[in-house]
């Protein structure tokens, strides 16, 4: 056991899939002697090999292609990509192949392949380090889309990314890297790709949230239950299949629902989430369903983007107001 | 001045139009009258089925299909030089490649005729499916190369691109891969002249495609398409260096695509019938039956005995798909992943109930 960041959970999750499947290869940008930019890669070209820890030249259509040549081959790799932002070269292959190819070929080639991308703001990185486009991937049938938001969620569902026969997009929100510390036990556990996890139990309000905005919402939860208000908080953590019924269960108890997202709010999986609350939810609720999102603008460069990111006190406010609207 | 490093392109051709051998050495093939009958013979057979596809797209039975008349000779010439366990990745009309390593009629059919089935074909069961994004089946033979030298298997990746398709970044990346990672890999430029309605002058000022491969540090030629004996030639040589660590080699083959560039296509809008009138004189299968013929190795009576066996294999490859049954409404939903995730259970049960 040991006490980890959610940067360091990453990597010894791939650590532990490099040594007991021989399959598993990690590839990408600056992965290999430099241990990834983010050193989510640290130590693993030293310890595994750069044979299965590959650098690649510098082009990221080329490592998606290359990664479902790999997975179709019956290879297990795991690219990265350096930030979210330099994902979009590598959205055909990831639409129209990794997402593909079992359908295609009716199951005669499958697409065993994960690519991890840090991504959202907060950094103060330059442009495009800072978007949050899962909802892109969400829309997209065939690819499982994952984003872990703690230490050990970022073992076990990196591990099942890894294992699962199908392609999964692994979205690392990187703000929260080195945020806290957890205690990982490095027991090849996984975690199942398609479960929310309640991370606070409530009864007055749901709070639904994944990624970098977990803090943010378990902060107002913490400060809402002093003014008497019991919110429960659940991670959302697999975007796709994004797992309604333990959301409507929530909701059903509570009553009410705030959706708190990093990214634009405009068709977004936030809007999911809203649409099918008013579909199977609508008779649980006692007050609209309410969403606290990055605006519908280009994510600013880091002078503005504070103001651009959902706060705490916005979430708590939300709540308020819906508290007033239904007591 | 200091010239630091200097390249040249060669042009390869064993084969003239007028059948007769020509160029510095006789490949083995040549004089292999076994094998090039029966090389001959699948060329003939992707013709005839090639004609029959288009009938049946004009009279309502088949849906768009792309062509590969008069591409004969470089697809031949590709299948023939492959080993069953190598890997190959193609763009959407070789079929002759395909028919070589085992890839039914019927199933050609079955993809153009709109169903996913027809790519689940026989043959090795590794090859890639049809690839209709231009280029992107380049990146994916690297990786599959990629996975041959690390679990160090003799084995090597051929896939294919047009001239237009040597404008994209995948081609290009899939070079550079191919020369850092120094893979098992041959890529083949299919050079037919157009691009849809774009000629290949279009596409690049360069004097040959082929140097593109240069530029990424891959030894790189062209060949003359239409010649079966070098296509075969030149492709098994290029595959023999790639397995034995040699690396890869990018090989442009001159032809010319003599129908339209799909059956949605009328190519009289763009070009000059000249043009094409000309190109069939160069077309691939008159030349290797006039070098059978000149060598006593075929007959007039062989070639009729040989149009009736294909026309009666192609008969009964259409009857198969014609008699292949609608697939059932849950197939959309049963190959999407390997485990049926919960959220498509409920549209999956909805759009059985609706079909029912």
């Amino acid at each position: 056991m040991s006490n980890i960041t959610l940067v360091e959970a990453v990597s010894l999750a791939l650590a532990y899939e490099l040594k007991h499947d021989n399959d598993v290869v990690v590839l990408g940008e600056d992965v290999g002697i430099n241990g990834g930019v983010f050193r989510a890669t640290s130590g693993l070209a030293q310890e595994f090999g750069t044979d299965r820890v590959i650098d690649t030249p510098l082009a990221e259509a080329m490592i998606a292609g290359m990664t479902v040549g790999l997975a179709a081959q019956g290879m297990k790799p795991v690219a990265e990509a350096q930030f979210m932002g330099f994902i979009y070269p590598m959205i055909e292959h990831i639409v129209c192949h990794a997402a593909r190819m079992r359908n295609r070929t009716r199951g005669r080639i499958t697409c065993p392949l994960v690519i991890r991308a840090p991504f959202g703001g907060g950094i103060h990185a330059p442009e495009l380090h800072s978007e949050s486009v899962e909802a892109i991937f969400a829309h997209i049938p065939g690819i499982r889309v994952v984003i872990p938001s703690s230490p050990s969620r970022a073992y076990g569902l990196l591990l099942a990314a890894i294992r699962n026969p199908d392609p999964v997009l692994f979205l690392e929100p990187k703000r929260i890297y080195r945020l806290h510390k957890e205690e990982v036990i490095d027991d090849g556990e996984e975690l199942p790709l398609d479960m929310c996890f309640e991370l606070r139990e409530g009864t007055d309000v749901t709070l639904v949230t994944w990624g970098s905005m977990i803090k943010e919402t378990l902060e107002a939860a913490d400060k809402l239950e002093k003014k008497g208000v019991s919110a429960e908080v659940i991670d959302v953590a697999t975007i796709s299949p994004i797992d309604m019924d333990t959301i409507l269960e929530s909701v059903e108890k509570t009553g009410r629902c705030v959706i708190i997202q990093e990214a634009a709010k405009h068709c977004s999986v936030s809007s999911e989430i809203s649409a099918t609350l008013a579909d199977r939810g609508l008779y649980s609720l006692l007050a609209p369903v309410k969403r606290v999102t990055g605006y519908d603008t280009i994510m600013p460069l880091f002078k503005l983007e504070k103001k651009y990111m959902p706060t705490t006190q916005r979430i708590i406010d939300t709540v308020n107001e819906i508290m007033e609207l239904s007591s | 001045m200091t010239t630091v490093a200097s390249f040249n392109v060669e042009y390869k051709q064993y084969l003239s139009p007028a059948g007769e051998l020509v160029g510095d050495i006789t490949p083995d093939i040549a004089t292999d009258f076994e094998q090039l009958k029966a090389l001959y013979e699948t060329m003939v057979m992707t013709r005839v089925f090639d004609t029959k596809a288009i009938t049946l797209q004009r009279t309502g039975k088949l849906g768009t299909y792309a062509s590969s008349l008069g591409h004969e000779g470089v697809h031949v010439g590709i299948g023939s030089a492959m080993n069953y366990e190598d890997v190959f990745a193609p763009s959407y009309r070789e079929y002759g490649v395909q028919f070589c390593r085992g890839v039914k009629m019927s199933e050609v059919l079955l993809f153009w005729g709109g169903d996913e089935r027809g790519s689940n074909f026989s043959g090795p069961k590794h090859d890639f499916a049809w690839c209709v994004p231009i280029a992107t089946q380049n990146t994916h033979a690297a990786g599959a190369a990629l996975s041959f030298k690390l679990r160090k298997e003799p084995r090597c990746t051929v896939s294919v691109i047009g001239d237009g398709g040597s404008s994209k970044g995948d081609f290009l990346e899939s070079i550079n891969a191919a020369s850092a990672f120094k893979l098992p890999m041959v890529l083949v430029i299919i050079n037919n002249g157009w691009a849809i309605s774009v000629p290949r002058e279009k596409q690049s000022s360069g004097e040959t495609l082929a140097q593109k491969g240069i530029g990424g540090g891959l030894p790189s030629l062209q060949v003359d398409g239409n010649d079966l004996i070098a296509v075969h030639h030149e492709v098994k040589a290029a595959l023999k260096r790639a397995r034995e660590g040699g690396g890869a080699t990018v090989i442009e083959a001159i032809t010319y695509r003599i129908g339209d560039h799909t059956t949605a296509d009328d190519a009289s809008r763009y070009r000059d019938k000249d043009e094409v009138e000309n190109a069939k004189k160069l077309e691939p299968i008159a030349r290797v039956r006039r070098y059978l013929m000149n060598n006593n190795q075929w007959s007039v009576q062989q070639e009729e005995q040989l149009l009736e066996r294909c026309k009666r294999m192609v008969e009964s490859e259409v009857k198969v798909y014609m008699d292949t049954p609608m697939p059932p409404v849950t197939d959309m939903f049963d190959y999407m992943f390997a485990e049926l995730p919960h959220d498509l259970v409920s549209q999956r049960k909805f759009a059985q109930e609706l079909d029912k």
